[in-house]
């Protein structure tokens, strides 16, 4: 891989009229290539000229400005901008809300009339389903935006989300189980909605040692996103299988059609608590995107260096 | 057609045939996905004499604990069909007259033998006030009403 000099760089673009942009010899991918075009743009203009690879278009000569429709979003620039408002409203959101909903959730909630005090284990359980569900669904649309625009943010939203909701998915079996025993008399069971939601939880832990199996970090991503795409079909079926067949599951409570069955007194806790996992979820996501970010600049940096040595005070700025 | 259009509309075909195939697939594997048979299903299923799943309501009134306090003989019903159950060992918590049931065991000579009972629980959650209160205005519904309703569905 050669490694550019430092000062404008020009690259021929024989690509350009088909909508590729600029080839860029160091860049072995259009994520890649799209993901440098980025951060260039990102740069203030005194860091851009000594950078080490300032793309210009050789006809026209200004610097290559390659953002259509999509990758308006696709700016980790503007992305790095906009999570930093974000992060500290997310992270008080979080602490507020967990803590209101635990207090609600043991304390100002009653006892359920059959389960008793047992039924404190929902407001954890709960929302931890409805968060393994939300944050698979987000993930899979994330696998196609990356899929079918090459949106560069869509396969780090996607990596950087898949810990988390494997999280979530562990903590609703285990919190379901530890409700399953006192109550139904068993830990397990393998019916429609234990065995799908266990499914789900192996989809995770599948995707994250996927997209970690490659060499070449985007031929990981792309596999991830196919296997995303194709567990999207696990969802509806969680969603459903307490309706489709004879399950020792109950039914869905509070999304059911005419309305919830649950008591009010009861149903504010969860609604609580599961707004506080929703501001757990932003909260983390956007941390771990960011962090991604900074890796790929990293990679970046260490490639220019151990290339030629064309470090650049500049780039450190 | 772009590049981007095309993998589109590849995305969505490989997710229609997906789609469609599990359905085909699940509806195909209906029979054993079901976690219990409910009474009704058993009168055209044939069981034999392996082991399955029973579930339903414990009938009102049909509890009985033998002499020695171990066996518990009940009835259980999706209000169209019943059938005796007899199990030996300890009950969840759950277990109570009118409330769902999936027992495990195989019928023999028209009992069911339950080798192991659990409790069903509903989607109905609620204060003991509220359901106290509901009982006396008259509008208490059974909790395990919209179970009888799918058992009896199917």
């Amino acid at each position: 891989m050669k490694n550019p000099s430092p000062g404008v760089y020009t690259v021929d673009e024989p690509s350009a009229s088909r909508g590729l942009g600029p080839l860029i010899p160091w860049c072995q991918s259009t994520n890649e290539r799209r993901f440098f075009l980025t951060e260039i743009k990102a740069k203030p203009l005194a860091v851009r000229h000594t950078c080490a690879y300032i793309v210009r278009k050789p006809d026209q000569g200004h610097l290559y400005r390659g953002h259509r429709s999509m990758h308006r979003f696709a700016n980790p620039a503007r992305f790095l901008r906009l999570s930093a408002v974000l992060l500290p409203w997310c992270a008080g959101a979080t602490v507020i809300l967990t803590i209101l909903g635990l207090w609600l959730s043991l304390f100002g909630s009653p006892p359920d009339y059959q389960q008793g005090e047992t039924v404190r284990i929902m407001y954890i359980h709960v929302p931890a389903a409805w968060m393994s569900l939300f944050v698979y669904t987000n993930m899979a649309i994330a696998a196609a935006c990356g899929l079918v625009w090459k949106h560069p943010l869509a396969d780090l939203f996607a990596k950087a989300a898949a810990p988390i909701g494997a999280g979530f998915t562990f903590v609703c079996l285990v919190t379901g189980s530890l409700w399953g025993a006192p109550m139904w008399g068993t830990w397990w069971v393998w019916d429609a909605r234990l065995t799908s939601v266990l499914i789900l939880f192996f989809l995770y832990l599948g995707y994250m040692a996927l997209v970690n199996a490659f060499d070449d970090p985007q031929r990981g991503m792309k596999a991830g996103n196919v296997l995303l795409l194709v567990g999207i079909v696990n969802v509806p079926i969680i969603k459903f299988s307490v309706d489709w067949w004879n399950t020792l599951h109950q039914p869905a409570s509070v999304v059911r059609m005419g309305g919830p069955s649950i008591d009010p007194t009861m149903l504010t806790p969860l609604l609580v608590m599961a707004g506080a996992f929703t501001a757990y979820f932003l909260s983390v996501v956007l941390l771990r995107v960011r962090t991604e970010i900074a890796q790929r600049k990293i990679q970046t940096l260490r490639l220019s260096v151990a290339g030629d040595g064309a470090v650049t005070d500049g780039m450190q700025g | 057609m772009t590049r981007k259009k095309r993998r589109l509309y590849m995305l969505g075909l490989a997710l229609l045939g997906l789609g469609s195939a599990t359905a085909l697939a699940l509806t195909a594997f209906q029979d054993n996905i079901v976690f219990f048979y409910s009474p009704t299903q058993l009168q055209t299923q044939q069981v034999g004499d392996r082991n399955f799943r029973l579930g339903g309501l414990v009938e009102e009134g049909s509890v009985q604990k033998t002499p020695d306090g171990l066996t518990t003989s009940f009835r259980v019903t999706d209000t169209a069909h019943t059938i005796d159950v007899r199990y030996r060992g300890q009950l969840p918590d759950l277990f109570r007259e009118g409330q769902g049931v999936v027992a495990e065991g195989k019928l023999t000579g028209g009992v069911f033998v339950a080798r192991e009972v659990l409790a069903k629980h509903d989607e109905n959650y609620m204060p003991p006030e509220v359901s106290e209160a509901l009982k006396q205005a008259g509008v208490y519904k059974n909790p395990a009403e919209s179970e009888t309703k799918t058992a009896k569905k199917e």
